[in-house]
């Protein structure tokens, strides 16, 4: 397993800077479409509510190419919020499970990444690297709809040599 | 107020707090002191707390909470002896008991006898038998294990055309965990089971033991939308229990975070109620206003959701004069956007179509289940504690609170009921703007002391949050229970829903707007 990278979300790009970035890179590497499915696993409803925002007017990622959809099964990347408490672990797996690879797994907040304020709870695994292979981690409670814009570039990163090395080809036709 | 339930207590106790006032009961007239609590006082069961003193009194106690009459709550003691943890259920006499006492079943091991529903409700059926988190002697450190139990959760039912609909806990768009089975009739719901507690993070469990200024930190994550709120409510319960009062600037701060919450949460809501019915231009509308207030509190407050605003004995952000310039020219400017937004919305027809008689809750059942917030308001239910106890800086604003009160009873209504509240939260913002007091943001709270309990209430965007403390001898947090304003609604929900059709759920549900987090803690 590679080592995951943790993301400072330190970036001087403004958001439009990263937003043509993050364009430009889901073009090349996944035809200008990146699937992605959001999985609480037990988060506040804060991270959840910022993943929300990037989809509303303001951020509206659906423009980049990024769109969140409704099956695992159609996602290139899982964002996973909370940190993983007892009752979701079993639905958490098997959304991964349900992911085709290659595909990403980015921790997105304080809980999921390290357990946050839940350390030592009974009922929480402690973050998604202790359930899930995680490959990104956004930290912040919650990350501002800029930080996770900067930790979908990260992310797409990790995918460019995993696409090498699945060998995946796929045949689109061209206009 | 004790000649309500004389021949059915043991004894007025000592006060702990001086709004209430505390009797106690022998486990076998506990059913019976409720209800002549609910009949002769007009009462609303508010928060229940189990608790685990067998290290002291040898015996679990358990509080039942009324909300009696302005400003007064009324509370009924029991003990109950370990060697037989069993105490008779209130629930078939009042029903808003049932979650708390399943909740205290769960978490302590007592059992509820005659509760007409005794199924499990925080753990999941792979939870081990005999282990209760909340019991003193339970090692949070200790790995649980996952046993193979018959399920109990569903009930299921037979019949020709009979169309069972599992959904959740990982739904299709960006929401919460929580899973709802539907028994349709082609796309007529005829009844509606959810299982919740997805996300319960063991909260109340890791708060024993800490400082009480670590809690807050715990208190502002209960939930994200409504971090302020939680916060206030549990900052209050500390300060009530030191005896603290805090500064008159504190207060009113306290008050426009409060506000600044609400504000946020009611433009979302309608927008996400617009997503509902497939109103992409009101969805758009609703979240730009509701991306404006979150900017706005970034700016003042330093976090989007206000986390960190709050401290134990008054506010840590105290806005500059440039903050205080900025909330009043962000506020008017959203002020006129959301006339347009609102009118837009209401005068479209496919959108009216879908939101009346939708979702209809009756009051009867509101005030059976003690609902609150927005759902009790828009079914006639005349209930909002920042007027009915009052906390933060409410009691000082030269204005009363305006609680907006409907009697629809169904979506639309609690559409309305947002949409004047955002109007009269304008109103508010503007109120503590031009009378902020000036002086000190905070008061040192000291030590805190042992050995003390206090609950405090603030008004959510959801309603009212309840957050009960109790200290142990060394100052440290015996006992938290953090009771949210989706705690009684959720079965609100569930009730409404059979009747209408399957597509409309969503939108039911978005009326509502409650939080799992805060439930499932």
């Amino acid at each position: 397993m590679s080592v995951p990278l943790l993301l400072e979300p330190r970036t001087r790009d403004t958001t439009d800077a990263l937003a043509a970035r993050l364009s430009a890179r889901i073009a090349r590497l996944l035809r200008r479409s990146l699937h992605i499915r959001h999985l609480d696993a037990g988060s506040c409803n804060g991270c959840d509510w910022e993943i929300q925002t990037l989809l509303g007017p303001v951020y509206d990622i659906q423009r980049l190419g990024i769109d969140i959809v409704a099956s695992p099964r159609h996602a290139d990347m899982l964002l996973v919020t909370g940190s993983v408490t007892r009752n979701l672990e079993r639905a958490a797996r098997a959304t991964y499970e349900a992911m085709p690879q290659p595909g990403l797994v980015v921790a997105v907040g304080a809980c999921a990444c390290g357990g946050g304020v839940l350390h030592g709870s009974y009922c929480t695994a402690g973050g998604v690297n202790n359930v899930l292979p995680v490959d990104v981690y956004i930290p912040g409670c919650p990350p501002r709809p800029h930080a996770l814009l900067h930790g979908l570039l990260v992310a797409l990163d990790r995918l460019d040599p995993r696409i090498a090395a699945a060998n995946v080809t796929v045949d689109v036709p061209q206009p | 107020m004790s000649h309500a339930i004389d021949g059915h207590h043991d004894g007025e106790l000592e006060r702990r707090m001086s709004n209430e006032t505390r009797f106690a009961v022998a486990p076998d007239t506990l059913p019976n002191a409720c209800l002549a609590v609910v009949e002769h006082l007009n009462a609303r069961l508010a928060l229940m707390v189990g608790e685990d003193e067998r290290a002291s009194s040898g015996m679990f106690r358990l509080s039942y909470t009324f909300a009696v009459a302005q400003g007064q709550w009324l509370t009924l003691e029991t003990l109950i002896d370990p060697a037989e943890p069993a105490f008779p259920s209130v629930t078939p006499l009042v029903p808003a008991a049932h979650w708390y006492e399943r909740e205290v079943q769960d978490m302590f091991g007592l059992t509820a006898v005659g509760h007409p529903d005794p199924r499990r409700l925080v753990h999941h059926d792979d939870w081990p038998d005999g282990l209760h988190p909340l019991r003193k002697d339970f090692d949070p450190s200790l790995p649980v294990p996952r046993v193979d139990r018959p399920a109990e959760t569903f009930h299921t039912l037979h019949g020709e055309g009979f169309v069972e609909i599992p959904v959740g806990p990982i739904h299709a768009g960006v929401i919460e965990p929580g899973h709802f089975r539907f028994a349709a009739v082609g796309e007529a719901v005829f009844d509606l089971q959810p299982r919740l507690f997805y996300t319960h993070r063991g909260i109340e469990k890791l708060a024993e033991g800490k400082t009480p200024a670590q809690v807050l930190q715990l208190a502002e994550r209960v939930c994200g939308a409504c971090s302020c709120s939680h916060g206030v409510s549990y900052s209050q319960a500390v300060e009530t229990l030191a005896g603290i009062e805090v500064p008159p600037r504190a207060a009113a701060v306290r008050t426009l975070y409060l506000e600044l919450e609400r504000l946020y949460n009611h433009l979302g809501d309608l927008g996400n109620i617009c997503a509902g019915v497939s109103f992409a231009a009101g969805a758009s509308f609703g979240a730009q206003l509701k991306e404006a207030v979150q900017r706005l509190n970034e700016r003042v407050a330093g976090n989007r959701f206000l986390h960190g605003v709050n401290q134990i004995g008054g506010v840590r952000r105290d806005p500059s004069a440039s903050d205080l310039h900025d909330i009043a020219a962000t506020t008017t400017h959203i002020a006129t956007e959301f006339r347009s937004f609102i009118e837009m919305m209401l005068s479209s027809d496919t959108v009216l179509e879908r939101l009346k008689t939708t979702g209809f809750l009756p009051a009867a059942t509101a005030r059976a289940l003690g609902a609150v917030g927005v759902a009790a308001r828009a079914s006639g239910v005349d209930v909002d504690s920042r007027r009915d106890h009052p906390h933060a800086g409410y009691p000082a604003l030269p204005m009363p609170t305006p609680v907006v009160v409907r009697s629809e009873g169904d979506v639309y209504a609690r559409v309305l009921v947002r949409s004047d509240e955002i109007l009269a939260t304008l109103a508010m913002i503007r109120a503590v703007l031009d009378t902020l007091p000036d002086g000190p943001a905070a008061v040192s709270p000291g030590r805190v002391p042992g050995g003390r309990a206090a609950f405090a209430v603030s008004e959510s965007p959801r309603g009212e949050n309840i957050h009960f403390v109790r200290t142990a001898p060394d100052g440290t947090i015996e006992r938290y229970r953090v009771r949210s304003a989706s705690y009684p609604n959720w079965p609100a929900v569930a009730a409404c829903v059979p009747g209408n059709m399957v597509p409309d759920f969503p939108v039911i549900n978005k009326s509502f707007e409650l939080c799992y987090a805060c439930l499932d803690r």
